[in-house]
């Protein structure tokens, strides 16, 4: 800590130390690359959302600050019930959501249930496909020819409208977002005290109305943390209503004004508002609920949770309903697959017969999308990286003025939805020129890169922050009384003990990176520089696509299954080598 | 309030291969204030909450009143219990939290604020009805743990190391207001520690385990005096035991060391085990010979204030002497070679 330690008062004498600190920084190496890190944030994130918040406040026509925007917005039907569809979505998504939820945490949590490894692993599947991608072949198994209804209509003479409309959304939507619930949840249930619900046995309380009374209050705060994130998520999302057609949706509608009227209409900017507040509204409505909630009640005395065995008729309920639960879960990833292997499948319960022409179809079709989703996920994840451990180090480990500004900032990002961004990249970018060209930068590659680091780092800089938290303060001290400089002792400590941590956040970074579509669909100015979301997306467009498009969905869910599950074996294998390296 | 005794009849229970209470018969009599004492691990907490209905279904048989209750869900019991960590619902009020019983027994809500205020009365903690657990001290969150307890009026009351969260000084008021609460409400109450002194000092009577097996049964002053084995001698404050025989001549029982000292057994003194138990405070230590004397070698000495405590090595282990102290009195220094006379009427042969 060399650089904050304050020279002797009587060395005090030049006006520089008489000067406020602040203004006459003592810069080092760190404080550099700190203000180079503010700047990149400033210039990719704060400007261009205060960009398109600005833009939503102004006359289009003379620039003066007004409220007419927000007001015609209101007067126009479409984007009333746009927005009243987009909340209606959300808040249905996280009620289904919860109702798949709901049993798969409490029997796995609560119950000796031998299915509970499955579905502690099978709950996290729908994560690693883009809910855009599992929405056609839902489709042709819900929708309205789609497996499920001809096979009733055949038996019961009747179909189910699961895919109609915003029904279809919705069930998108919360068979994929769902985990986030299952995982808070479960977590919050495994933090309750079995003595919580022993006493409550103890008074005459037991099942559905011991679970209402206590059980459940005490999970809300998990629950609540994860319902946020559904609501937020589904709010926010382009690709799912765009690719099921359903255009009355906020998101949707910003896209089209955007790329059908251009980026002087004031009708995106203001639905991009509207995104953000709700965005910032439920992430912080969740922090309030939580505040002064921890009811984590694992405690001295206590026997932490005890898990009940199954009675043989509730054992075979549970089962069903985890069996039901599962395949209704895994039926975009059954879909996507039947359709990629499929030649034809249209009202008929199965494809007509099985082929790979598909895949080498898409092969022809998208080399260039995939070539430069590794291209533009790798920049981004490399970025991500870079800019998390460096973030994380200054927080952590200096002093430095506002460094948790760095951090707030970086992390503001989960609270911008990708439309957002990608309005405002193109809105700030579009005036300024690549340099040593005449070519807007808002339609050069890089910044579709550029937006998709900036959207990553948030979970990029837990990652590092997680890995350096594991290195002991004391390494890097006992290296620098050994003479190394600071410097060096990050290069030979701090960032070799930080790897497995990084990588981890590395290979995140880049699948999820990989399979963006909200930011990136506004940003691609030419099929030549569209990654393999967008590809997919372009696919699904014809119907003479869509085996194409299944098959580089296919692509796209192994790309992510194979990067989640690198990055827990490098997690897992991590944690081994330092619980090892701290018994010696 | 109606009581019930307690019946337990030869009690098995495991968890999976490992059995931990190997067949417990005990009778607790209505209205008694009963004490588990035991080491850790003993199996007390087992016990106390096969009894409540928590844990591994046991063999055997549990009476309460004269109802078998082994295989009776939790809730059907009417078994009040009392947890180590309280186990308040945070996201409940305090009234919230005591009125939970009653409103489960569908209790009119008229009379469930006159039943919840008489409770909070009772503990003296009316005033705090509309705090949140979190926002109690640990022996109010006790106190209100136990007024949830008893406001449903349970047949009987368990306490399973209920005074352990508690630091020293209030532990010993609040085992006083423990009391009271169940003479006042005649409870039959059992109540779980590994702390004597606790047991001691509230309880009618007690059971000693030790390894899932009752040790014994009694008061506490029986168990003292008259400890059926060595674990409980030893567990019960502080024993002396000298090994050797016990001789019988005509008349006189003698019992003989193991290095050949001998101690007169009074008249009628049974007992014909290899161990002699001997307390502290029933031994005399002089510089002077006497009769059935003991010569030993102080080693030790500690002041305690109303009490001095020698560690003396004789009779071939090393003795604990507890003298009363008296201003004036003469301390016998380390090293003295002396001799101890013990007071065998309140000696133990095991
Ligand atoms: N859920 C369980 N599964 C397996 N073994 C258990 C379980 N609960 C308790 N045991 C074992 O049963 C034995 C008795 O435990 P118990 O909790 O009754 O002891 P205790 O006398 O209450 O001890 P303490 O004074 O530490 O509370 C111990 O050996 C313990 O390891
Ligand atoms: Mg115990």
């Amino acid at each position: 800590m060399s650089q904050n330690t304050s020279p002797p008062a009587a060395t005090r004498a030049g006006l520089a130390d008489r000067l406020p600190r602040w203004l006459v920084p003592n810069l080092t190496g760190v404080h550099l690359v700190a203000v180079f890190i503010a700047l990149l944030l400033i210039g990719l994130l704060l400007v261009p959302v205060a960009q398109v918040m600005i833009v939503a406040f102004q006359d289009p026509a003379t620039g003066a600050a007004t409220l007419q925007n927000f007001v015609d917005f209101f007067r126009t039907s479409l984007f009333r019930e746009s927005f009243w569809n987009s909340f209606y979505v959300s808040a249905m998504s996280v009620v289904v959501a919860t109702v798949i939820a709901l049993p798969l945490a409490y029997i796995t949590t609560r119950f000796h249930f031998s299915g509970s490894i499955l579905i502690q692993s099978l709950g996290f599947i729908p994560l690693i496909m883009p809910p855009f991608v599992g929405a056609v072949a839902m489709q042709l198994i819900f929708g309205r020819n789609g497996t499920v209804n001809l096979l009733l209509r055949d038996w019961f003479g009747f179909d189910i409208p699961f895919m109609e409309g915003l029904n279809g959304v919705i069930l998108v939507q919360s068979i994929h977002y769902f985990p986030f619930i299952l995982i808070n949840l479960s977590a919050s249930l495994r933090n309750i005290d079995r003595s919580m619900e022993e006493a409550a046995q103890n008074l005459g309380s037991h099942g559905l109305r011991l679970f209402r009374r206590i059980v459940f209050p005490l999970a809300m705060p998990g629950y609540i943390a994860g319902a946020a994130l559904v609501f937020i998520k589904v709010f926010d999302d382009l690709g799912t209503p765009l690719l099921l057609n359903v255009n009355n949706m906020l998101a949707p509608q910003a896209f089209l004004r955007i790329s059908s009227i251009g980026i002087s209409d004031p009708m995106g900017y203001v639905i991009s508002v509207i995104l953000v507040v709700f965005s910032v509204l439920s992430l912080w409505a969740s922090f309030l609920f939580m505040r002064g909630k921890d009811y984590a009640t694992v405690q001295k005395g206590g026997g932490g949770m005890a898990k009940r065995t199954l009675k043989p008729a509730e054992k075979a309920l549970a089962y069903a309903t985890v069996i039901f639960i599962l395949l209704l879960v895994l039926s975009p990833h059954i879909g996507l697959l039947l359709l990629s292997f499929g030649t034809i499948w249209s009202f008929a319960p199965l494809p007509d017969g099985y082929t790979f022409q598909n895949y080498v179809t898409m092969w022809e079709g998208s080399k260039t999308f995939i070539m430069n989703t590794v291209l533009y996920a790798g920049i981004a994840a490399t970025l991500d990286v870079i800019i998390g451990t460096a973030i994380a180090y200054i927080v952590l480990r200096t002093q430095i003025f506002g460094r948790k500004g760095l951090d707030y900032l970086a992390t503001a990002a989960l609270a911008v939805p990708g439309v957002v961004l990608g309005i405002g990249y193109l809105r700030t970018f579009h005036a300024i020129d690549v340099p040593f060209t005449d070519k807007p930068m808002a339609s050069w590659w890089v910044i579709i890169a550029l937006a998709l680091m900036i959207r990553r780092l948030p979970y990029a800089l837990r990652a590092c922050t997680a890995a350096l938290q594991q290195v002991s303060h004391a390494l890097e001290e006992a290296a620098e009384s050994l003479g190394a400089t600071k410097r060096r002792s990050i290069q030979k400590i701090v960032i070799p003990l930080m790897t497995g941590g990084i990588l981890a956040g590395f290979v995140t970074s880049f699948a999820t990176a990989a399979v963006e579509l909200s930011a990136t669909i506004m940003l691609v100015s030419s099929n030549n520089d569209a990654p393999l979301a967008y590809g997919i997306y372009l696919f699904m467009q014809t119907p003479s696509g869509r085996g194409a498009g299944a098959a580089l969905g296919i692509v796209a869910v192994i790309v992510v299954a194979i990067g989640t599950i690198a990055s827990q074996i490098i997690i897992e294998r991590d944690k081994k080598l330092k619980s090892s390296g701290d018994a010696h | 309030m109606k009581k019930a005794g307690i019946t337990i009849e030869n009690v098995h229970l495991a968890f999976g291969d490992t059995e931990v209470l190997k067949g417990v018969n005990l009778d607790i009599q209505p209205g008694e204030f009963f004490a588990f004492l035991g080491p850790s691990g003993s199996g007390k907490s087992t016990l106390l909450r096969a009894i409540a209905g928590f844990g591994p279904t046991p063999k055997g048989r549990i009476l309460i009143g004269d109802r078998d209750v082994v295989g009776l869900d939790p809730w059907k019991r009417n078994v009040g219990m009392v947890f180590q960590s309280y186990a308040l619902w945070p996201h409940m009020s305090v009234r919230d939290n005591v009125a939970f019983g009653l409103k489960e027994r569908k209790v009119p809500s008229a009379q469930i604020k006159t039943k919840v205020d008489a409770a909070l009365e009772l503990v003296d903690l009316a005033h705090l009805a509309d705090r949140m657990p979190n926002q109690l001290s640990g022996g109010q969150q006790q106190r209100i743990a136990l007024a949830r307890t008893v406001v449903v009026e349970p047949d009987v009351l368990l306490l399973d190391e209920p005074l352990s969260n508690l630091d020293a000084s209030l532990r010993v008021h609040m085992r006083r207001e423990l009391l009271r609460l169940q003479r006042q409400l005649g409870l039959t109450t059992i109540f779980v520690t590994h702390d004597q002194e606790e047991a001691n000092t509230t309880c009618d009577r007690m059971a000693v385990l030790d390894g899932g097996v009752i040790q014994q049964v009694g008061s506490p002053l029986e168990l003292y005096d008259r400890p059926e084995n060595l674990f409980v001698a030893n567990f019960l404050g502080t024993a002396n035991i000298l090994e050797g025989k016990v001789e019988v001549d005509g008349n006189e029982r003698r019992f003989v060391t193991n290095t050949g000292d001998q101690l007169s057994l009074p008249e009628g003194s049974t007992g014909e085990g290899g161990n002699i138990v001997l307390r502290p405070q029933n031994i005399s230590i002089s510089r002077t010979q006497a009769a059935d004397s003991l010569p030993g070698t102080v080693q030790h000495s500690e002041f305690l204030g109303s009490q001095i405590r020698y560690l003396v090595s004789a009779g071939g282990t090393e003795i604990v002497v507890d003298q009363s102290h008296r201003a004036g009195h003469d301390w016998i220094e380390t090293g003295a070679d002396v001799h101890l006379v013990a007071n065998t009427q309140s000696a133990v042969v095991l």
